[in-house]
């Protein structure tokens, strides 16, 4: 089957409703699925081996989805942030493409390369004004790969994840009752097209008829403004998003939040006082942890919004924590926590994340990851706790081994993060003589404090965790690295320690 | 037969997609489905007339087959003349 009967669904059952407004156009299911039958016939044309976006979102990105779909060509969207040699590279893996976007970029860096180039004006009118030349088209079956991503590579070069219909469609037809959203729902989309979290957003929007909002480029008075002008019932944001939209709430900035039921986070690590301080501003929304990776078609584990308010209404530690927790696999997966010797750990012992289901890709271009039994190994460290939840701790390969006894930077971090003049905190490995590594930590102090000095973080750390813990280099940075979806590049920061 | 394959109710509008099937006769309003729709229309059985709807999974009680309704009509699906019934899908809160 191929993703693109969600459109396919969507416009035979509300042709006229407006599925997707973006820079105040508005389109109805019927003229997507138009454009995306448009798309089609251009990239058949091309002969392209991949259709690939960069740019922003808009409704060029949607449309480029569903017509790569029925044509049977993956879809590729890439991190325009990338530098122009890392783009080119990628560009060259994808060759010859139908590159929809920076036309002048493309040109400049990857000219020679054999793509065919569209600017995102130029895409979105030719694929509105193409007419199917024949009624009775045979679209793509929908047997092989419908999206190719590259991973951020925070810990290495990019890999080529592939996701196939049969997974993405898994996960929407598993996850969302077709047609389930109100009328006025409105879901305001600002994560970029090249994350895994911007394509299922698409999808389950579609499938459900709930309609997209896209803020192409986010600012937190851009987010507020159109939450207010769109009546915006669901949005999804990543940490740091959330963290400057309170900060300018904070500074005054008044918008009416009050249509907003469910915001939705992952990505990255919540701070607890940015979501305890979200709870708060916006008390008509429930609350969403959503925990996933490119390789498993986004979500595989939520903390919903009933779990965020019995956390925060606790009094028991252990219910509190929750709010720092991933929640619980969703029903359409199997999650299991293992030891380096790939065997099950005991309830509440730190392991790899190991994950099984129809969404659950664990493929690369270059090969599967999955074992026989088709677990995907995600590389992410965590643990389950007896009631069921998961933690995450970091990922499997930032584990500090020092002596032979495995540490979580996540649980040094924590405790660094309890002293008042710390803002932000990394624990990583440095290389020791002694113990092979040690625990190295850079902190960022908190505006208006004084610095504290090395031997009380020591002392802190020592009262509150194993000695082992203690870190043997603590140096003070202005800020910590990190990416534009708001990831820890580790990598960086074990540089800056190593020197 | 085979999962993807799209199927049309010679009895009413109702067309599905297979998501999982054996070897069984897969029915619409008591009819035949098939990939085309015949000239002739078959009369709608009075016990498989209570309905399909848009977006809706069916299923028989041992999980072999499984249909996901993409056009809906006034027929309702069967395998083997026993009556499919609605899976119902688990919702998650809005996460995306």
């Amino acid at each position: 089957m191929n993703i693109a009967l969600l459109l396919e669904m969507a416009a035979e059952a509300a042709p006229d409703r407006v599925g997707l407004v973006c820079d105040g156009k508005r389109w109805t299911y019927g003229d997507l699925l138009d454009a995306a039958r448009g798309a089609f016939e251009l990239i058949q044309e091309s002969q392209a081996e991949y259709v690939a976006l960069l740019d922003e979102s808009s409704e060029a990105a949607l449309i480029a989805v569903f017509g790569a779909a029925l044509a049977g060509v993956p879809y590729c969207p890439l991190n325009y942030r990338l530098p122009d040699a890392d783009l080119k590279a990628l560009l060259g893996r994808i060759s010859p493409a139908l590159v929809i976007g920076d036309e002048a970029r493309v040109t400049s860096i990857a000219g020679d390369q054999g793509h065919l180039i569209y600017s995102r004006e130029e895409f979105s009118l030719k694929a509105q004004e193409t007419v199917p030349a024949d009624d009775a088209r045979e679209y793509d079956p929908g047997e092989g790969v419908a999206i190719q991503l590259f991973t951020s590579g925070t810990t290495a070069a990019p890999k080529a994840a592939i996701l196939r219909h049969s997974n993405l469609l898994g996960y929407i037809l598993g996850t969302v009752e077709f047609g389930s959203a109100d009328e006025e729902d409105a879901a305001l989309m600002v994560v970029p097209p090249y994350h895994i979290a911007g394509i299922s957003a698409l999808l389950s929007s579609i499938y459900s008829l709930r309609k997209i909002v896209m803020l192409p480029s986010f600012s937190p008075e851009g987010w507020l403004n159109l939450v207010e002008a769109e009546k915006i019932s669901n949005a999804f944001v990543v940490p740091t998003m959330l963290t400057r939209i309170i900060d300018v709430m904070e500074k005054g900035l008044a918008k009416d939040v009050s249509s907003l039921r469910a915001i939705a986070y992952g990505g990255g690590k919540m701070p607890l006082e940015v979501i305890q301080k979200a709870l708060e501003r916006f008390p008509s929304a429930g609350f969403t942890n959503a925990y996933g990776l490119t390789e498993t078609s986004s979500t595989i584990a939520l903390l919903g919004p009933e779990d965020h308010r019995e956390a925060l209404a606790s009094d028991d530690p252990k219910v509190r924590a929750r709010l720092t927790s991933l929640g619980k696999p969703i029903p359409t997966v199997e999650i299991e926590i293992r030891g380096e010797d790939g065997k099950l750990v005991p309830v509440g012992e730190p392991g790899e994340i190991y994950v099984r289901g129809e969404q659950v890709s664990g493929e690369y271009k270059e090969k599967s990851a999955l074992d026989a039994e088709g677990w995907f190994p995600t590389r992410d460290a965590g643990y389950i706790d007896e009631d069921g939840y998961l933690f995450l701790s970091g990922r499997a390969d930032d584990v500090i081994v020092r002596g032979g006894e495995n540490m979580s930077p996540g649980e040094i971090e924590d405790v660094l993060l309890t002293h008042p003049a710390v803002a932000d905190a990394c624990a990583c490995a440095i290389p020791s003589v002694e113990w092979g590594e040690a625990v190295g930590v850079a902190i960022v102090t908190r505006d208006g404090h004084e610095c504290p000095c090395e031997t009380e973080i020591k002392d802190l750390i020592r009262a509150r965790l194993r000695s082992s813990r203690v870190p043997e280099k603590v140096v003070f940075v202005t800020e910590l690295p990190y990416n534009e979806m708001g990831k820890l590049l580790r990598r960086k920061v074990k540089d800056v320690l190593a020197d | 037969m085979k999962p993807g394959t799209r199927l049309k109710s010679a009895a009413c509008d109702t067309e599905v997609m297979v998501i999982r099937c054996a070897d069984g006769q897969i029915e619409c309003g008591g009819a035949p489905m098939g990939e085309a729709k015949p000239a002739e229309a078959a009369p709608l059985a009075a016990d498989f007339s209570a309905g399909t709807l848009m977006g809706k999974r069916y299923v028989d009680a041992d999980g072999k087959y499984e249909l996901l309704c993409v056009k809906p009509g006034k027929g309702s699906l069967s395998v083997d003349s026993v009556a499919l019934v609605v899976k119902d899908a688990k919702p998650l809160p809005a996460s995306d």
